[in-house]
C-alpha cells in the first residue's frame, strides 16, 4: 500500500482507488464490442507505422511480425538480445477489499494468504468440475489488493465469472468483514520486454536497482518520469519484464522501450518462444475439460490447500490428485515432420490412439520438432516412445521434459 | 509487382502455368518434364520456410494429390500435384537449405520434377496473366 500511496502523490500514474466507483461501468463495457469487429490496443497505430503485419487474434488486431524481419529472426533476437511485445490485449484487473484474499482463494487453488506482497504466482480459475476456465498471473500488492492478468481470448467468460462470483461472495456471510470490488483496467497498456539484455536496457531508464527485483516479483518503477508497475517474468522463458501503462502514456512508453537493441516482436515469435519454454496457450493446451492435474500444473495448487475443500472445483481436482489423472500433458520431440495441433498420438506400431497434440512447431532454437499434447496416463514418462501421425505417416515421438529450452530467469 | 512477371525471361520458352493453390509448373515438352515450385506470392505469405517434405522419386501421382508440404514455424501448407504423372526428381537441396524456398522460390527453390502423363493438363492451368489476377482476389 505504501508504494501505491507514494505513487499517487508523486505523479498520479498509479492504480487509482478513486476509479473504483466506475467498476460496474467499466466491467460491462467489454461486452459491448460488436461481434466480428476487431478491437485495437492503444498501440495499433504504433505497430502499423512500424510495418507490422496485423492479424486477428483473440478478438484483437495484433502484430504478427514487423517489416521484413521473419519469425525465426525475431525469435532468435529475443533469445540472444531483447524484444518488445504488445500484450495490451490481455485483461488487467484489480481486486480490492478486506476479504479479497479469501475471495481469490475461493476462485483459485493458489495459496495467496502466504504469498508475499509484490509477488506473483501463476494460477488457474476453475469451474465447478475442476476444469480450467483460464490461466492467470496473480500479483499480491497487499492483503486487500491484488493485480490479476487474464487472457484476452477469455475476456467475456472470465469477466462474467468474476461478476457472478463477486455477487455471490458479497451477498454471503463470507464477506461480513468487507466486500470485494473489481476494477478492470480498461484500455491500459501492457508491454513485455523480454530477453537476456532486457534488464540492462530497462536499467538504463530507471534509478531503481533491478538487482533487487527477482523473477516473480513486482514493483512500481520510476521510468523517465513515469511511475509504472513492472513485474519480472514473461511468456518466453527468458529474463524480462511486464510493464503496465495507463492508456494515455502507452505509446510514449512503447517508444522508450523500442530503441536499439530492442526489436519489436509479434505473435509469431511469441508462440514459438512460449512453446520452447513449455508454457501453455489457453484454448490450445488448456480448456474447461482439463484439470490442472492433467495439465501438469499441480504445482499451482497450494500444498496447504489440497485438503481444504474450500475452492471452486475442489472435488474434480481432488479426485485427480488422489486417483491420478486419466491423461497428462507431455512434451514431445517428433522426428521427420513437425506435428501440429490436432495430430493424433498413437501407441507405437498400432492404430491405438493415446491422445493428441495441442501445440507443435519446428523449434527455431533447437532445430528439432517440438510439441505438447495429452496422452493416456502410463504413456507420459520421460523417454517413452510414441508415434504421431502427420500427413498419413507415422512419425516417431519421444516424451521429453519441458521446458524444451532452458529457462533463463533472474533469481538474484 | 509479383516476380512471376520475370518468368518469361528466366525460363525461356517454357511459360509456367499456375494453380489456385499457388503452385506453378514449368513444362518442357521435349523431355515431358514439368518442374513444380511455389510462387513468390506463396512464399512471402508463408514466412520463413524451415522444413520441406516431398513425395518420393518414382511415385505416381494424380493431379490434386498431396505431394508434400512446406512448413514455416507457424504453419504447414500442403503441396498438391498440379498435373498427373510420375515424380522423377526432387530438389534434395531443400533438405539442408529449406530457406531456398524463400530466397529463390521460382528457381533454386524448385520442389520436384514430374514426368507429365497428359500435357493438356498443363494447358488447363492458369496462365501468368490469369494467376496475377487471381492473386488480387480477396482470400486468394
Amino acid at each position: 500500500m505504501i508504494a501505491l500511496r507514494t505513487l499517487r502523490t508523486r505523479s498520479g500514474l498509479g492504480f487509482r482507488a478513486s476509479s473504483l466507483r466506475c467498476t460496474q461501468f467499466t466491467a460491462k463495457r467489454g461486452y459491448a464490442a460488436a461481434a466480428g469487429e476487431l478491437k485495437k490496443t492503444g498501440l495499433y497505430e504504433f505497430h502499423v507505422k512500424r510495418g507490422a503485419k496485423m492479424v486477428p487474434f483473440a478478438g484483437y488486431s495484433m502484430p504478427l511480425q514487423y517489416g521484413d524481419v521473419g519469425q525465426v529472426a525475431a525469435h532468435n533476437h529475443v533469445r540472444s538480445s531483447v524484444g518488445l511485445f504488445d500484450v495490451g490485449h490481455m485483461v488487467q484487473s484489480i481486486f480490492r477489499g478486506a476479504t479479497v484474499t479469501q475471495f481469490l482463494e475461493w476462485l483459485t487453488p493458489s495459496s495467496l494468504s502466504s504469498l508475499a506482497p509484490y509477488s506473483s504466482t501463476l494460477s488457474v480459475l476453475l469451474n465447478d468440475r475442476g476444469g480450467i476456465i483460464d490461466d492467470t498471473v496473480i500479483t499480491k500488492h497487499a492483503e486487500d489488493s491484488f493485480y490479476v492478468v487474464t487472457n484476452a481470448g477469455r475476456r467475456d467468460r472470465d469477466l462474467a465469472w468474476f461478476n457472478e462470483k463477486l455477487e455471490e461472495w458479497n451477498s454471503s456471510e463470507r464477506s461480513a468483514s468487507g466486500k470485494v470490488e473489481l476494477e478492470v483496467l480498461e484500455d491500459w497498456g501492457l508491454l513485455a520486454l523480454q530477453g537476456p539484455e532486457a534488464a540492462e536496457y530497462l536499467q538504463s531508464l530507471t534509478s531503481f536497482d533491478l538487482k533487487g527485483l527477482t523473477f516473480g516479483r513486482s514493483a512500481f518503477l520510476p521510468i523517465e518520469g513515469f511511475n509504472l508497475h513492472v513485474a519480472r517474468g514473461g511468456y518466453t522463458g527468458e529474463d524480462g519484464f511486464e510493464i503496465s501503462v495507463p492508456p494515455k502514456h502507452t505509446e510514449e512508453v512503447a517508444q522508450l522501450l523500442a530503441r536499439h537493441p530492442v526489436q519489436l516482436t509479434g505473435l509469431g515469435a511469441r508462440d514459438s518462444l512460449r512453446l520452447e519454454a513449455g508454457m501453455c496457450l489457453y484454448g490450445q493446451d488448456l480448456d474447461e475439460d482439463t484439470t490442472p492435474v492433467e495439465a501438469g500444473l499441480t504445482w499451482v495448487i497450494g500444498k496447504d490447500r489440497r485438503d481444504s475443500a474450500d475452492f471452486i472445483g475442489f472435488e474434480g481436482v481432488k479426485k485427480h490428485l488422489k486417483d491420478g489423472p486419466p491423461r497428462r500433458r507431455v512434451g514431445l520431440i517428433v522426428e521427420g515432420a513437425p506435428a501440429r495441433q490436432g495430430a493424433t498420438i498413437y501407441k507405437p506400431g498400432t492404430k491405438e490412439p493415446l491422445g493428441s497434440v495441442t501445440s507443435g512447431i519446428p523449434s527455431p532454437t533447437l532445430m528439432k520438432n517440438i510439441a505438447m499434447g495429452y496422452v493416456q496416463s502410463g504413456w507420459h514418462k520421460k523417454g517413452t516412445e510414441l508415434e504421431v501421425e502427420v500427413r498419413k505417416q507415422m512419425r516417431k515421438a519421444v516424451v521429453t521434459p519441458m521446458p524444451f529450452v532452458r529457462t533463463n530467469y533472474y533469481r538474484g | 509487382m509479383f516476380s512471376v512477371l520475370r518468368q518469361v525471361s528466366r525460363t525461356g520458352s517454357f511459360r509456367p502455368r499456375y494453380t489456385e493453390a499457388h503452385e506453378a509448373i514449368s513444362f518442357d515438352d521435349s523431355s515431358k518434364l514439368g518442374t513444380v515450385y511455389i510462387t513468390d506470392y506463396a512464399q512471402s505469405s508463408l514466412g520463413d520456410v524451415v522444413f520441406v517434405e516431398l513425395a518420393k522419386v518414382g511415385e505416381k501421382v494424380e493431379k490434386g494429390d498431396n505431394i508434400g508440404a512446406v512448413e514455416s514455424v507457424k504453419a504447414a501448407s500442403d503441396i498438391y500435384a498440379p498435373v498427373s504423372g510420375v515424380v522423377k526428381e526432387i530438389n534434395e537441396a531443400l533438405n539442408s537449405q529449406p530457406g531456398l524456398l524463400n530466397k529463390s522460390p521460382e528457381d533454386k527453390g524448385w520442389l520436384c520434377k514430374i514426368e507429365v502423363s497428359d500435357p493438356s493438363e498443363v494447358e488447363s492451368l492458369m496462365t501468368e496473366e490469369q494467376y496475377v489476377e487471381h492473386c488480387k482476389c480477396p482470400g486468394a
